[in-house]
């Protein structure tokens, strides 16, 4: 359990995910306009990845590897997540429509979210398989997926709320866009430095 | 034969992927640490592009529209597990340093904004220029964001290869300049310095380009041009 949560808080703060790692920065520029649909993202990545963690995992060790395809791995892996968002699309609008009005908009664009392929690419390079530690590396997997993807919405959250509050500044103009924001992402960065002690 | 510069043209100046479209941010924040790693980066996904964008092209009557995505995401791929190889077998220092970027380069939105926006429409020869001037851009953005990061925050250039300078011994490294948040300042202040020179030159900001890389764009949510994925 200890380190189950040593690996949760790792993922989500000390590693995190956008201003450590530079996963997931498209999303992260683009999608951070304003507080409530920066979560609404979140929730959508947060959703996507924890369940692509699990089925990149199975996959890798109960198919990938007993075949000896090992080196598929990036092809195998990005076809899982663009068919898993698919399915998670459809699944949610039969069963869910409010969910899925909530997140619908953000659903398609997270296939081409580096995040995703970025941590199932992880947790096999971390050794987190079958071979390692047995059924554990399901449990490992998925909680390394679930909090590098809350290290994003915290991220973009609290980005959104940044750049609410930036909106009305007298910024000078080369700064307007782009830089300010980036700015604004190299100070949050080094806040999260301070978090580099906590494990 | 213009036509074919002109392309060369427009992705290093006109619609230069990193400064102006602002695609593919991953790759060029993480792996800039050094100018050398820089160029590497810029050079492999230029690879993936320019070939992608002639197969791309040459299938473009054969893809059917409605499973086009899909379609260019594995023909992509599998040219970015051929690099990756590639790299590992001749030049491990540089696999090492790129690491989990490489196989990122399919998420790369460069390269399915180029199939999208120009390879899925134009022909072969074209669409390969259009590689070529797009990857060239991109290699030079990410050399230069490298240099001087490197120059700053570790106080050499180039390290590690024939063409190495560093700065004499008094200079005292700033080292955040090859951390983290050091990517997002260079960044800033690059993006920042072109905005004033367009400014000054004609007196009003340039409108954001997307490219039509709407799948992986995250503004496509408030965009009227947007294409269905």
């Amino acid at each position: 359990m200890k380190e189950l949560m040593l690996i949760l808080v790792g993922a989500a703060l000390v590693n995190n995910v956008v201003l450590s790692q530079f996963f997931g920065l498209c999303p992260f520029l683009g999608v951070s306009k304003q507080v409530k649909t920066a979560a609404g993202m979140g929730g959508a990545v947060i959703f996507v990845i924890t369940i692509s963690s699990a089925a990149a995992s199975l996959i890798y060790d109960f198919v990938l590897v007993r075949l000896h395809l090992e080196y598929l791995q990036t092809i195998v892996f990005i076809l899982v997540i663009a068919a898993l968002v698919q399915l998670v699309e459809m699944f949610l609008k039969k069963v869910s429509p409010a969910l899925y009005q909530a997140l619908g908009v953000y659903l398609p664009l997270i296939t081409t979210n580096c995040a995703v392929l970025g941590v199932v690419l992880q947790n096999v390079q971390k050794e987190y398989v079958f071979a390692e530690m047995g059924w554990n590396a399901l449990l490992v997997s998925v909680v390394n997926g679930f909090g590098t993807a809350l290290g994003f919405t915290i991220a973009i959250v609290i980005m959104a709320g940044i750049r609410e509050r930036i909106a009305y500044n007298d910024i000078p103009k080369p700064f307007q866009g782009a830089p300010i924001v980036l700015l604004a992402a190299c100070l949050m960065a080094i806040a999260f430095f301070g978090f580099s002690g906590l494990i | 034969m213009n036509s074919y510069l002109e392309r060369l043209y427009n992705g290093i100046v006109k619609e230069n992927p990193t400064f102006i479209l602002m695609l593919g941010m991953c790759p060029t924040l993480a792996v800039t640490t050094s100018a050398f790693n820089g160029l590497g980066m810029g050079l492999s996904t230029m690879a993936v592009l320019v070939v992608s964008n002639l197969i791309i092209s040459a299938l473009r009557n054969l893809i059917p529209d409605k499973v086009r995505i899909p379609a260019y995401i594995v023909i992509v791929a599998s040219l970015v597990t051929v690099v990756q190889l590639l790299i590992q077998a001749y030049i491990p220092s540089l696999y090492d340093a790129l690491g989990i970027y490489i196989p990122l380069i399919v998420v790369n939105c460069i390269i399915l904004g180029r199939a999208e926006a120009y390879a899925s429409k134009n022909p072969p020869l074209l669409a390969g220029f259009d590689g070529i001037g797009m990857g060239l851009g991109f290699s030079i953005a990410l050399t230069c964001m490298g240099f001087f990061r490197e120059l700053i925050g570790a106080g050499t250039v180039f390290s590690g290869t024939p063409f190495a300078y560093s700065l004499p011994e008094i200079y005292e490294p700033v080292s955040i300049f090859v951390l983290a948040p050091g990517a997002f300042l260079v960044l800033a202040f690059i993006i920042a310095f072109l905005n004033a020179m367009n400014i000054e030159n004609n007196g009003r900001k340039k409108v954001e380009g997307c490219g039509g890389a709407c799948g992986s764009c995250g503004k496509a949510e408030n965009c009227d041009k947007r294409r269905k994925l």
